[in-house]
């Protein structure tokens, strides 16, 4: 029968992208595991990431072989990765419910395309320029006027935000970079979900008294909630994994973890990025082997994450519409 | 509940707070708005007026020397990394499309739908670091172009894959009908009816998908590694130079003529995701809706 063959073969060449999907996180799985079998648990409780003595013969541990004094331990990466995310989504979460309510309801209709189309072009500008905005344009100005400012007013209550504000490199200016990657994420889902909730609920709302944005904020907003969810989980998972843009602003720290809001930090994926040349002149191979084991924690994290959303939408909403991002 | 205000305010008065609350919604939500298209013309307005003022035609015609020279090689390794995984991504992205939409209720067809999802989240340099132990060291390929081509196919492919399925639920389930009561097989009915109808959505999904290669630096770093000469036609053993590791690399020295390099791949790689993404919205997506 052509037709069952036809459709046999498509099944096959589809199981690409499955495949693709379970190769990476297998590969990373058996290359990583000499290092997960040296590194422990404790792999992401310490905070030191120590290659060892490079120049001393190898010696073996634990049945693997390690440079003598090395140790891989990732806390700073791991703070340093979910406050730059908390920070980005304390700041893209209000921007982008503002964002979706002002789009959706009351920028007129000729205009509404060209604006969404702004805003959903942020999703499509590359990461790397980001990071080349960032750290020409953004990082002198916030370094030498706005962090003073917050320095000088809430740092004088909370410590946290108090002085030296450094640089600019570091923790708050990667958050805010960040923020602005993933604000087109739940400003574009949001305004969709807002779009296509029914008039007659805001018919009914605004028959009963309510005003145009009571109408909006207290009977369409809280039907899209579970929407919102869902694109907060996607903006989330966007960015634990960021990479370029992080690694040109967040000043790279190494084994520290941040006492003020503008002090470096590195997060999981730019550290990958930033460490690997080192991690090669490693004799005994751990260090690349380790730098494997956080891809591989990394992967896990972001699949993890991105089920949930996917999972979430797709039973909360039934949507046909996927935000591909 | 209670309907009565408090004989103290009059009905007026809490008119006038409710006035207040909405116009400060109002008012807050055209500010983020506006904050966003302000912040976004600013990156480009950054991008377009450093990278158009260091741009000079021997940048598009020579080949990167140290921290100087042009980026020719640059631009011709990008075009034939994003080649290379288009032609690697496309056909296994759409035959994926086709068959999550056309079986769309099978399991097999949901399962890859759902892995395509999880897939577009998978942090690129996961996929980079994949590349590297996997093909780099593991297959001993070298940074080379055929490492960077897959890493940058396998991130490719589910934007494919998603947009080519949603582009075939958009055909009318009329035209399968009628070509069904031709005779026509599956085979005849998808790749000669189906698709067809559905090709403007699936190409700006291919569009879309070489735009974020293009734009791709994290895969690429220790895959495809980066050569000051032109491509030398190996597939392996051989590194290939792209704009985005020019825009990260030489925005950190300094020096000004490898700060103009940065600039002006940064212009030349945002002209060209902005170019594909306006074709993709104004004429591609346009005609599909017809």
């Amino acid at each position: 029968m052509p037709a069952m063959k036809f459709r046999a073969w498509l099944a096959l060449v589809a199981g690409i992208l499955p495949a693709s999907l379970a190769a990476i996180v297998l590969f990373l799985a058996i290359y990583s595991w000499p290092a997960m079998h040296f590194n422990g648990l404790g792999f992401v409780a310490r905070d030191t990431w120590n290659l060892g003595n490079l120049y001393a013969d190898p010696i073996m541990r634990h049945g693997v072989q390690i440079q003598p004094g090395a140790t891989y331990g990732i806390l700073f990466l791991i703070v340093g990765t979910l406050l730059s995310t908390l920070i980005a989504l304390a700041i893209a979460l209000p921007m982008g419910v503002g964002a979706a309510i002002f789009l959706a309801e009351a920028v007129p209709a000729r205009l509404r395309m060209w604006i969404s189309f702004l805003v959903e072009l942020l999703m499509a500008i590359p990461s790397v320029v980001f990071g080349l905005w960032g750290y020409v344009v953004v990082i002198p100005f916030l370094g030498q006027h706005l962090y003073p400012l917050i320095a000088h007013s809430l740092g004088k209550a909370i410590p946290f935000f108090g002085e030296p504000t450094g640089s600019g490199y570091g923790l708050l200016t990667a958050g805010i970079v960040l923020s602005l990657m993933i604000v087109p994420i739940i400003a574009a889902t949001l305004r969709d979900a807002l779009v296509s909730q029914p008039t007659s609920l805001r018919e009914a709302a605004l028959g009963l008294g309510a005003t145009r944005f009571e109408a909006l904020w207290k009977v369409m907003l809280p039907g899209t909630r579970k929407t919102l969810i869902g694109a907060t989980f996607l903006a989330l998972g966007r960015a634990l994994g960021e990479t370029m843009a992080v690694l040109m602003v967040s000043g790279n720290a190494l084994n520290y973890l941040p006492h003020r809001i503008y002090d470096p930090v590195s997060t999981m994926a730019a550290f990958i990025v930033s460490q690997l040349d080192s991690a090669l002149q490693d004799p005994s191979g751990l260090a690349v082997r380790s730098l494997a084991e956080i891809a591989f924690v990394l992967a896990i994290i972001s699949i993890v994450v991105n089920a949930l959303a996917r999972l979430l939408l797709l039973v909360w909403n039934n949507s046909q519409r996927s935000v591909v991002v | 509940m209670t309907v009565l205000a408090p004989a103290h305010r009059t009905v007026h008065q809490i008119r006038l707070s409710r006035r207040l609350a909405s116009l400060t919604g109002w008012t807050l939500s055209a500010a983020c708005l506006l904050a966003l298209s302000v912040l976004m013309v600013w990156i480009l307005a950054v991008v377009c007026v450093r990278g158009l003022g260091a741009m000079k035609l021997s940048l598009l015609t020579t080949i990167t020397q140290g921290s100087g020279g042009g980026l020719l090689n640059a631009i011709e390794g990008t075009l034939v990394l994003s080649g290379a995984a288009l032609l690697l991504a496309v056909p296994f992205g759409v035959a994926a499309g086709i068959y999550s939409a056309e079986y769309r209720f099978t399991r097999w067809a949901t399962t890859i739908r759902f892995l395509a999802d999880v897939l577009v989240g998978v942090p690129s340099i996961v996929i980079g670091y994949f590349g590297y132990v996997g093909m780099v060291e593991w297959l001993g390929w070298n940074f080379s172009l055929a490492a960077g081509a897959i890493a940058l196919a396998i991130i490719s492919l589910p934007y494919i894959c998603r947009t080519t399925e949603l582009a075939l639920r958009q055909v009318s389930n009329d035209l399968r009908d009628a070509a069904y009561s031709l005779g026509a097989n599956d085979r005849r009915v998808i790749l000669g009816v189906c698709l067809p109808a559905a090709l403007p959505g699936i190409l700006t999904g291919i569009l879309l998908a070489l735009a974020v290669s293009v734009g791709e630096t994290a895969p690429l770093l220790y895959t495809a590694g980066w050569s000051n000469y032109m491509w030398d036609g190996h597939l392996t053993h051989s590194p290939v130079g792209y704009l985005t590791y020019a825009i990260w690399t030489f925005i950190n020295e300094p020096f000004a003529s490898a700060n103009a390099l940065a600039y002006a791949a940064a212009l030349l790689v945002t002209g060209f995701v902005l170019v594909i993404n306006i074709i993709a919205r104004f004429v591609l997506d346009r005609r599909a809706r017809r």
